[in-house]
């Protein structure tokens, strides 16, 4: 074994916030922890960039933990398809713990500051852990780490609604996770491993595809589940709601598209490529509750109150187009649905650090009540057009360029298509409107009172307004992230695992 | 080069109006009016090349392969930008005149919108592709509802909600999929001379996406998709100026004419049946939006509707579909930019001196603002189409082009719609010098708006006139699209 560190990024991804998070509950003024969670949340982030970098030309990273051979070793693999997502993970982690540095500090109590960085890093940790493993079992713990980090990091705010917010999300995401568990457990009982590949191998030769059959419907509900796809969705709102506005931040960014590259991976690497059938029955469970989850939650979205809830509503909305491209089974549309995974990042995490932002002068943050808020706090109106316009898709920003890719993949599907495009251009004027209600308010509303405070704090300024710039950079210069999706939907397509 | 400068003085223009209007209201306008001038001298020093058959261009980068952002100055957009770019100079001048005068509140707010709308504007005339095209349409919708909502109560915000809800709708349901569509089965969005898509599309396919781009660009205000144009009259004068002479409206009938020239081609739709329904629904526009016009009792709201009509002139002439209509659907967009926004500078001034909305109080009002009533009679001659008036210019191509084609339903609708355009005017033009002020008006003794206003005004007026004398280059300039047609 070489000491060239460039070879064990894969593990390094996972195992820097898994041994950081137990070391930062040691350290007691607040601002250490912080600054070393943040730290460690940067490595992360260089780590995945590195990662990208190499995956991009061309690269695959594999990594076998301890030099022990798959399929008994446990095996780390970094394509094309995890590459740009573990760049989202670890990338929103630093944007909302950095971004949310005052916000953290005035929501969670002083003596808990240590053990809720360390969920954080365990969160990152189980995300990343997720993305890179290359077996069926160790995406479960990982799975696991993460669900149960995020647990603690949603109750971990001052709003006691979040108890009961959060219980519901433990309940929805325990059946989740057990239901992927049976899949996998079926799986392992046909072919004896647990290693992709070598499920991948192993499942088309199994004679009889029945209990296949059955574990692919329980893993893809499972994941489903996870992933909140409407309607599997209701825990999503409340937790979102009622997190800390950092945790609201760091989960609306990546936390549900984790499942959904789960989802994909296993369903496109195991099941697609030995049942003809089954990429129609698939295709037949996604399609249309995507589309239903499109139009439903945009239109909820659109009648909310309070402004983190309306942008959960949007982005249950936003995992139906992820998942709408994914079901066309087509290059282009899994290509739509990786980018889309990557763009909406940007746009919801500029959103909610601009929600944080407000939370710093608004308690509640009843769209009502931020009547005239942009004379007193312009940069963070401005990071707030900026994240809605990428959310509406207006061309210049991120979110236009994944839509353009997604309605593409979705005209090559022909009429059935076309119905699919005014579905989406429909739930675009949606958009418009629930993101038009809160500028309305917080530029045209006239205060009912004197408005006397100033913005918000500079650093969370700077973090929420380079978040906004980026729906810009990659709006104009999609280049980068539009090349790794579509090597991604290559490898998927090509059912490698 | 010069189109990247272009583009980056008024983006620049805008943040130095901001910072300038930090300082002092003097040093913000005088930004604004530097701005202005900049811009006019840079893209009118396009114009020789332009004018000599050059084609200057500009790649900026590449979107998702192979679409790029893109620019491209032809015949239509250079005279697009010039007239842009050359009315924004007079329209700030009124603006200052108009905003002082009535103790506007956000005035630095307004500048910067401004500026960023003639960014979109020019950007839309220089447009290469549909797609780049596209971004800076959108862009102007955005710049301009900071305009239109800028008085900020929740009438002034309800009817800027119109205004934002028709354009966005009818660009994204139905705007972006004809783009779409068009990207489809062309394979390319570029502008080319002949158009892209013959023996892509044939039959009724050709007409619905006719329709698609047609409604989609809401700025046109075709018919049904006006209403956002009398919504938007609560915006300040200077803001209904921009919108219905420098930039909006105009960007939407530029749009339409673009994509009818370089995107279908005038010979490949000629060859298509299906799409002649275009000259019909426009046609019908003309003639409702008129008679809608007559029954108007607001200054304003009466020339938005003169607006709809007009416009609907550009696109009927697009639609006869015979070079010389071509060449007067393009001189039509700067002839009634130059007689309408004389008119709704005449409109605000006769606001900022009297707070007069309402044409029966006009009556006699011509010997308190002599010149401000002048350049509206001027104004009004131009819609009508009078001789020596800009309007009369565009009015000769469509008509010949009318003939050339044996069009007899666009004849018999321009000769209707010049009966009707002198129904609502000539007695307005006839009560403001020789109605007689009630007592109760009398007592509202007023003269002329700020000085700043008239001069603005009285320029317009005095265009209007030139172009009529004056109108060779232009048409030089936009016979080169036509040449070529049959």
């Amino acid at each position: 074994m070489s000491m060239d560190l460039s070879l064990h990024l894969p593990i390094l991804q996972v195992i820097v916030p898994l041994l950081a998070a137990p070391l930062v509950v040691l350290l007691q003024p607040r601002n250490l922890a912080w600054a070393a969670t943040v730290a460690v949340c940067l490595l992360a982030f260089a780590i995945a960039l590195q990662m990208a970098s190499r995956v991009l030309l061309g690269d695959i990273l594999y990594y076998e933990v301890g030099g022990w051979r798959a399929p008994f070793g446990i095996a780390l693999q970094v394509d094309a398809v995890n590459a740009l997502l573990l760049v989202v993970v670890s990338g929103a982690a630093s944007l909302a713990a950095l971004g949310c540095r005052e916000s953290l500090f005035a929501q969670i109590e002083p003596r808990r500051h240590p053990l809720f960085f360390a969920a954080w890093l365990l969160l990152l940790a189980g995300l990343s852990g997720m993305l890179v493993s290359a077996d069926a079992f160790n995406i479960f713990v990982f799975m696991e780490i993460s669900s149960l980090a995020s647990y603690i990091l949603i109750a971990g705010g001052p709003d006691r609604r979040a108890l009961l917010a959060v219980f519901k999300y433990l309940v929805m995401g325990t059946i989740g996770a057990t239901f992927y568990l049976i899949g996998v457990g079926l799986i392992y009982m046909m072919t004896g491993t647990l290693n992709l590949a070598d499920m991948a191998r192993l499942v088309p030769e199994v004679a009889d595809q029945r209990p296949v059959l059955l574990a692919a419907g329980f893993i893809t509900v499972g994941l489903a589940l996870k992933a909140a796809l409407f309607p599997m969705h209701v825990w999503l709102a409340n937790a979102y709601m009622h997190a800390p506005h950092a945790v609201s931040v760091f989960l609306a960014a990546c936390g549900t598209k984790v499942a959904v590259y789960v989802l994909l991976r296993i369903d496109f690497s195991l099941f697609q490529a030995g049942n003809l059938d089954h990429s129609i029955r698939f295709a037949l469970f996604l399609m249309p509750l995507a589309l239903l989850g499109i139009l439903v939650c945009s239109a909820v979205a659109m009648f909310e109150g309070q402004l983190k809830r309306m942008l959960a509503f949007s982005s249950v909305a936003q995992i139906g187009y992820i998942l709408l491209g994914a079901s066309l089974l087509s290059e282009a549309g899994l290509t739509s649905s990786l980018l889309h995974m990557f763009n909406h990042a940007l746009a919801k995490s500029a959103l909610f650090l601009a929600a944080a932002c407000l939370s710093m002068r608004f308690m509640d943050l009843r769209i009502d009540s931020l009547a005239g808020a942009a004379r007193q706090m312009p940069v963070t109106s401005a990071v707030f057009v900026l994240g809605g316009l990428s959310l509406i898709g207006v061309p210049g920003t991120a979110g236009f360029v994944s839509k353009w890719v997604l309605i593409t993949a979705l005209l090559e599907q022909g009429e059935q298509g076309m119905v699919m495009v005014a579905i989406v251009l429909v739930s675009s004027l949606m958009a418009v409107a629930y993101v038009w209600r809160t500028l309305e308010v917080l530029y045209f509303k006239e205060p009912a009172g004197e408005l006397k405070f100033a913005e918000a704090p500079p650093l969370m300024l700077v973090i929420a307004g380079s978040a906004a710039l980026l729906n810009l950079v990659f709006g104009l210069m999609p280049a980068v992230p539009l090349a790794l999706s579509q090597q991604a939907a290559q490898v998927l397509i090509g059912g490698a695992p | 080069m010069v189109i990247a400068l272009c583009l980056l003085v008024p983006l620049c223009g805008a943040p130095l109006i901001v910072a300038a209007g930090q300082v002092s209201a003097n040093l913000r306008e005088t930004v604004t009016l530097v701005t202005a001038s900049a811009l006019a001298f840079l893209v009118w020093s396009l114009l020789p090349e332009v004018m000599d058959g050059g084609r200057p261009e500009l790649f900026a980068f590449s979107l998702i392969e192979p679409l790029e952002i893109a620019f491209s100055v032809e015949p239509l957009g250079m005279m697009f930008a010039a007239l842009a770019s050359g009315l924004w100079i007079v329209n700030s001048i009124y603006s200052i005149g108009y905003m002082r005068g009535n103790q506007e509140k956000n005035q630095t707010r307004f500048y910067a919108c401004f500026a960023l709308s003639l960014f979109a504007a020019i950007g839309i005339a220089f447009a290469g592709n549909l797609l780049t095209l596209f971004l800076f349409y959108e862009m102007l919708t955005l710049s301009t509802y900071p305009l239109v909502s800028h008085k900020g109560d929740q009438d002034t915000v309800s009817s800027a909600r119109i205004y934002l809800g028709v354009l966005l709708t009818t660009s994204i349901g139905l705007f972006l999929p004809a783009i779409i569509w068009t990207y489809h089965v062309a394979g390319t969005l570029d502008f080319a001379m002949g158009g892209v898509l013959a023996g892509h599309l044939d039959g009724p396919a050709v007409g619905l996406l006719l329709g698609l781009f047609v409604f989609g660009v809401g700025k046109a205000a075709m018919m049904p998709v006006h209403r956002w144009l009398p919504a938007a009259m609560v915006a300040p004068t200077p803001v209904s100026a921009l919108l219905h002479a420098v930039a909006v409206v105009k960007a939407g009938v530029f749009t339409i004419t673009k994509v009818i020239v370089y995107i279908f081609g005038v010979e490949f739709l000629f060859s298509v049946p299906e799409s002649s329904w275009l000259l019909y629904a426009a046609s019908f526009t003309i003639i409702v939006a008129s008679l809608v016009a007559l029954r108007q009792t607001n200054i304003k709201r009466l020339l938005a509707y003169s607006t709809i009509a007009q416009l609907s002139y550009v696109i009927m002439a697009a639609a006869i579909l015979k070079p010389l209509a071509e060449i007067g659907a393009a001189v039509h967009m700067v002839a009634h930019a130059f007689g309408k926004i004389t008119l709704f500078f005449a409109a605000g001034a006769i606001y900022v001196a009297s707070k007069k909305t309402e044409l029966s109080q006009l009556a006699g009002i011509g010997y308190r603002m002599p010149w401000t009533m002048t350049a509206f009679t001027i104004g009004a001659l131009s819609m009508i189409g009078v001789p020596p008036t800009a309007g009369f210019v565009s009015k000769w191509f469509i008509l010949a082009g009318a003939f050339e084609a044996s069009n007899y339903v666009a004849i018999a609708t321009i000769i209707a719609s010049t009966v009707l355009n002198a129904a609502y005017f000539l007695p307005i033009v006839f009560s403001v010098w020789f109605g007689k002020e009630s007592a109760e008006l009398q007592q509202n003794d007023h003269g002329e708006a700020p000085f700043a206003a008239v001069l603005a005004l009285c320029i317009t007026g005095a265009l209007t006139i030139l172009f009529f004398l004056f109108n060779g280059p232009l048409i030089a300039l936009e016979r080169q699209v036509a040449a070529g047609l049959p």
